[in-house]
């Protein structure tokens, strides 16, 4: 049974991801004033992919704050207001313009609280909308989440679900330390059950969405739920895989994969991001270096994007990434002849 | 080009003969009929993705280019359709981009962001905000490496004058002396902020003055003045004496790209634009100074129209690219 998911909260009901989000905003905006919301086109327009929707209408255009295009700028901007008693949120409208603000995140954000001895601690959150799958071509379709799971300082997740962008984000204002929440444009309209409460999904921690024993599946953002679909495919082939929601990439949850791998004795570990030394190379070395790697029988196997920027081409764009079809043939053939 | 005076007509508009006027209209209907065929095709589930409309737009993208060559360079920016059909591109290529076909611009790669006529002189639309500004310092600079007679234009939104590229560019550009002209199309938003909202000085020309270089706030729906304007630009970059910004005040029609719902404006407003067409405003003022006939000006129209419908008949019937090509032109051979 997935670990988290409310079950018999009566309050629970079924919304969509972006409206998950919505609601963990809202919510920590009306408990904390500190908390402030800041991007491009977040005020009237309701936000490039409408997650902050009518937020300005009810915080006001002081606490929702349309920004000049000024990427660098914002990030610097959040960086100093959280540092000296803020709780700001930034929205980066695309993922793929992180870009523009690097310096701010990495030299600034991640490095403060070390640089500083502690003295003083950067509270803001990132919130990053990534991915393919939208025809919007190379520069609108990254998954760059792994470069800032390099950064020590930083902290990254990945929900999956709406019930975890919810808990995710709050878990994150909460948090006293910069976090980046890498959200997928795909995933803004699915929908599922979430709590009404302010409730908290932890940091660091994954979850096994689907029990099973011939071989684990780890997988993040997007891929979650094709890993689950390639998984029910599996099973009617009598192929019982174990689905992990890595959901956090750091601090990542090493526990759990080990646990899992210690059962099933495959690993396959699945993501958006090109495959060469992504999320992929690190889940590998670290079971290499655990005891699970004694219980492994066959070659880990990593499927990620391919070694290309995401092309427009509709047909090209699908091949670019793993699908459920390259799931359910790499597990099944993982599985059946040890993935060769 | 003559540049005789003609009795009362302004300046502008004498400056240009009949043939570059001509060719000036046709382009521009090419790029409001592209752009209308891309958005019904779109509606048709033909092309996927987004689009960014410069419908209203057309007269900075034309007028600017007037003055060019062939040889000369272009940057543009993701509402660059304009500019590509202005630079010479021919529309069933863009199409067939647009379509995602390997017989497109890019090989289907790009799409509609990042259309690019490398051989026309077009290096390239742009996905990321003032992407391009601090590209064309580096072009410029190669153009006088070389000892090119070249210039580079690049065009940026509103939006872009904010992000610190402009800034590092313009001040490049000014220090180095390099024959860039920055064509900025101030269509008063920036996907929904408004240029009062985002942007601390009136005229965005006016920062011209933070890097010494002339600044021109000029009608960016006034094809003639754009030109003239542009022209001025352009020689003083080709004679050596450093880059010029001009600032096109213009409107999109459209919304800024397909999901949005124009909550951040009034009707009116649109509809007041609406009015200030550029196309029609120019076909006006050739009928009314005899410059052409409206037998030709509706010969133009129905050309172009044409043009377009083959553009898609061949987008249509190209190929896609071959999955065995996934990873093709990541690294130049
Ligand atoms: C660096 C960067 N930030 C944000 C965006 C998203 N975006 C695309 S176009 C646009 C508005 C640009 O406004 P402007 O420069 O005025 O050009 P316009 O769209 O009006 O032609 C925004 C915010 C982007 N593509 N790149
Ligand atoms: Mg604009």
């Amino acid at each position: 049974m997935p670990n988290d998911v409310a079950g018999a909260d009566p309050a629970a009901r079924e919304i969509t991801y972006a409206e998950a989000i919505r609601e963990a905003l809202a919510t920590a905006m009306a408990d904390d004033p500190r908390v402030i919301l800041m991007g491009e086109d977040v005020g009237v327009y309701g936000g490039a992919f409408g997650v902050s929707g009518d937020l300005v209408h009810r915080f006001g255009v002081e606490r929702v704050i349309d920004t000049p295009i000024s990427e660098l700028g914002i990030a610097g901007a959040a960086v100093g207001a959280a540092i000296t008693g803020m709780r700001p949120v930034l929205e980066i409208q695309f993922s793929d313009f992180i870009t523009l603000a690097m310096e701010q995140i990495v030299n600034q954000a991640a490095k403060i609280h070390f640089m500083f001895g502690g003295k003083a601690n950067v509270p803001m959150v990132v919130r990053l909308p990534g991915g393919s799958g939208t025809g919007a071509a190379a520069q609108h379709s990254q998954s760059l989440e792994a470069w800032f799971a390099h950064v020590p300082g930083l902290k990254v997740v990945q929900p999956s679900t709406p019930h975890d962008a919810k808990g995710l984000l709050l878990s994150a204002i909460d948090d006293p330390n910069p976090v980046l929440i890498f959200e997928h444009k795909l995933l803004y309209k699915t929908r599922g059950i979430v709590p009404t409460e302010a409730f908290r999904v932890p940091i660091g921690k994954a979850a096994v969405r689907r029990e099973g024993g011939d071989a684990t599946i780890v997988a993040t953002g997007v891929m979650v739920s094709r890993a689950l679909a390639a998984a029910e495919r599996l099973a009617a082939e009598g192929i019982s895989t174990e689905v992990i929601d890595l959901r956090s990439l750091r601090p990542i949850d090493l526990e759990t994969i080990a646990a899992s791998v210690r059962k099933t004795s495959r690993l396959m570990v699945v993501y958006e991001g090109v495959k060469t030394m992504g999320i992929g190379a690190e889940i590998s070395a670290m079971i290499a270096e655990s005891d699970a790697f004694d219980y492994l029988d066959a070659p880990i196997v990593r499927l990620g994007a391919a070694d290309v920027p995401l092309p427009y081409s509709p047909k090209l764009e699908r091949a670019a990434v793993p699908q459920e079809e390259d799931i359910f043939r790499a597990a099944a053939s993982l599985v059946r002849t040890g993935g060769a | 080009m003559s540049t005789l005076p003609r009795a009362n007509q302004r300046p502008e508009l004498s400056a240009f003969d009949d043939g570059t006027l001509a060719e000036a209209l046709r382009k521009m209907h090419l790029i409001r009929k592209f752009e209308e065929a891309a958005e019904d095709c779109y509606m048709r589930g033909l092309i996927h993705g987004t689009m960014h409309l410069s419908i209203g737009q057309e007269a900075s993208a034309v007028g600017s280019a007037i003055p060019l060559a062939k040889s000369d360079y272009v940057l543009s920016t993701h509402r660059g359709h304009g500019h590509c059909i202005a630079k010479g591109a021919s529309p069933d290529r863009m199409f067939a981009e647009f379509f995602g076909k390997e017989t497109g611009y890019c090989n289907g790669r790009g799409g509609s962001m990042h259309i690019a006529d490398v051989e026309g002189g077009n290096l390239g639309a742009n996905g990321i905000v003032g992407g391009g500004l601090p590209i064309a310092v580096g072009v410029g600079m190669s153009i006088k490496a070389q000892k090119l007679d070249r210039v580079c234009m690049v065009y940026f939104g509103d939006g872009a004058n904010n992000e610190g590229a402009f800034h590092e560019s313009l001040n490049m550009a000014s220090i180095w002396k390099l024959p860039v002209v920055f064509v900025c199309e101030n269509n008063n938003y920036g996907m929904s902020t408004s240029v009062a909202r985002s942007t601390a000085v009136a005229n965005i020309a006016d920062r011209a003055l933070a890097y010494s270089m002339p600044g021109d706030t000029i009608d960016g729906n006034d094809l003639p003045l754009v030109a003239a304007t542009a022209r001025i630009a352009v020689e003083r970059a080709r004679r050596g004496e450093g880059p010029s910004l001009i600032e096109c005040k213009t409107y999109r029609i459209r919304g800024h790209s397909k999901s949005d719902r124009n909550l951040y404006r009034t009707k009116e407003e649109i509809e007041a634009w609406k009015a200030k067409c550029p196309i029609r405003r120019l076909e006006g003022e050739l009928l009314n100074h005899d410059r052409l006939g409206s037998a030709r000006l509706a010969e133009i129209e129905a050309d172009a129209a044409r043009e377009i419908a083959a553009a898609i008949e061949f987008a249509k019937s190209s190929a896609e690219p071959d999955l065995a090509g996934l990873t093709r032109y990541v690294y130049a051979e």
